[in-house]
């Protein structure tokens, strides 16, 4: 009985293991209009990515003379919560774009087209927490489907502690109810580190954990990434000439 | 030392193509001791080099080109055509008219801002901007027909080798086609039934550009559409 109780006591309330993500779906190439794009659902998250460029920069003056301006654009849609919120991008929109741009700007090579912009758009159709990291994850997708250089993929995942249990990929009620949240953006090939946030307070030894942990889960993002791309150019020689 | 690949692999951004002393071709980067690839595509080694054919990848416009844009601006002496490249190309006056720039030239009435031409890359200036030419024979400003995107990578295999796969195109369709290096493809027909079926092959080019044997299905799929429109 006892060894019950504490197995129940070990799951999550929606029902993981502390080191298991949400179910993700990636797929690459939805919009027709834009150069590149991507759709991704993480757990109840969806968010929807549009790349556009390299392309003339305007205003022309904020273009840069030896590399190019990657400019994010994080929205989250008036029906994305409950209850719905004003479309006017907010404090929180315009940090998350920076945040945006901070973590993809080492995986570009932003050198390779001075003076002209690379915009990528991501538009949050239905929030679940965790918008930044499911948005990184599309974003890096949506960029290499427009065929913008990069230097290795980005994912991104969060990790951080609620009831004093350290937990992989926060969901909207551990975010808002946990202790401390930790996003990671990642480029695994690269070992690299490009986003690390903190919310909450965690002691040196949880927050490397923590980090570990984010990692571990970037690792298994960074599959699903590699198979959405893929997935597109998926016909075989077989399928084809059926 | 070796290739960690094999031939004709698909290969995201990131992924480590060889270790060691090699030359390193397009779409790779050289990251400490390692060749990693930029771009999604078919990893190519040969030739003691190591490259990558990549499947999406934007216009990067060299001299010679022949590209299809369309007029964004009117400037002094001078109109900002789009291109699809990372800037705007410049068409001089004496490019479009063969004439040098005079001042009571009315420029709108040679193009105006939304006119659609068929232009040769004839230069680049020191900040890489195209400098392009509308004199030449099928050249010049485009009185009718449409326009098709492909993605500017996959144009070589719309091509084929030494013109194969356009000119097959050309004969079964019967329509006029002009091929932009830059993704933009002009397309003039007799009949609207000729026009889809050129539509309909870009498609197909679009989605299977990866695989080899294409000219030969696309010549069946011709015969297909022939014997669907009959």
């Amino acid at each position: 009985m006892s060894k019950r109780k504490k197995k129940t006591k070990e799951k999550r309330f929606d029902g993981r293991e502390p080191n298991e993500i949400r179910p993700i779906k990636i797929e690459s190439g939805v919009l027709p209009n834009a150069d590149g794009s991507a759709y991704i659902e993480m757990g109840k998250n969806k968010v929807v990515v549009g790349v556009f460029g390299p392309r003339e920069m305007h205003p022309k003056r904020l273009s840069k003379p030896n590399m190019a301006t990657l400019r994010c654009r994080y929205h989250m849609a008036p029906f994305s919560v409950d209850p719905r919120r004003s479309p006017a991008p907010s404090r929180r929109d315009n940090e998350i774009s920076m945040v945006m741009r901070y973590a993809l700007e080492p995986a570009v090579f932003l050198e390779r087209y001075p003076r002209s912009a690379i915009d990528v758009y991501a538009e949050v159709l239905e929030a679940d927490g965790g918008t930044r990291t499911a948005s990184i994850n599309a974003a890096t997708v949506a960029l290499v489907d427009a065929g913008i250089p990069m230097r290795d993929l980005v994912s991104s995942c969060a990790a951080g502690k609620i009831d004093d249990m350290l937990v992989l990929d926060l969901g909207d009620y551990e975010d808002k109810e946990g202790q401390a949240d930790v996003p990671v953006a990642y480029m695994p090939k690269l070992g690299k580190v490009t986003l690390l946030q903190m919310d909450g307070v965690l002691s040196p030894d949880e927050f490397e954990k923590c980090v570990s942990l984010a990692i571990d889960g970037c690792n298994r993002i960074y599959e699903i990434q590699r198979e959405a791309l893929k997935k597109k150019y998926g016909l075989t020689e077989e399928e084809v000439k059926e | 030392m070796s290739a960690l690949c094999e031939n004709r692999a698909l290969v995201v951004p990131g992924d480590v193509l060889y270790e060691g002393r090699i030359r390193t071709g397009e779409n790779t980067y050289r990251n400490q001791g390692k060749v990693s690839a930029t771009r999604v595509g078919l990893v190519d080694y040969g030739r003691g080099m190591v490259s990558v054919i990549a499947l999406e990848a934007g216009f990067s416009p060299l001299v010679g080109d022949l590209v299809v844009g369309n007029v964004t601006d009117i400037e002094l002496g001078q109109w900002l055509v789009n291109i699809d490249a990372p800037s705007e190309a410049v068409l001089n006056i004496p490019d479009a008219i063969d004439a040098p720039f005079r001042s009571d030239i009315v420029m709108p009435e040679i193009l105006d801002v939304g006119d659609t031409v068929v232009a040769k890359i004839v230069d680049m200036d020191r900040r890489r901007t195209p400098i392009i030419s509308i004199l030449g024979k099928g050249l010049g400003k485009v009185e009718e027909g449409f326009i098709k995107r492909l993605t500017p990578s996959k144009i070589p295999r719309l091509i084929g080798k030494k013109g194969s796969m356009v000119n097959m195109i050309l004969k079964e369709t019967g329509c006029n086609i002009v091929i932009g290096q830059n993704g933009r493809i002009l397309i003039q027909g007799k009949t609207r039934e000729q026009e889809m079926m050129v539509v309909r092959v870009i498609d197909k080019i679009e989605r299977e550009a990866h695989i080899s044997g294409l000219t030969n299905r696309v010549q069946e799929y011709l015969r297909k559409l022939k014997e669907e429109n009959n």
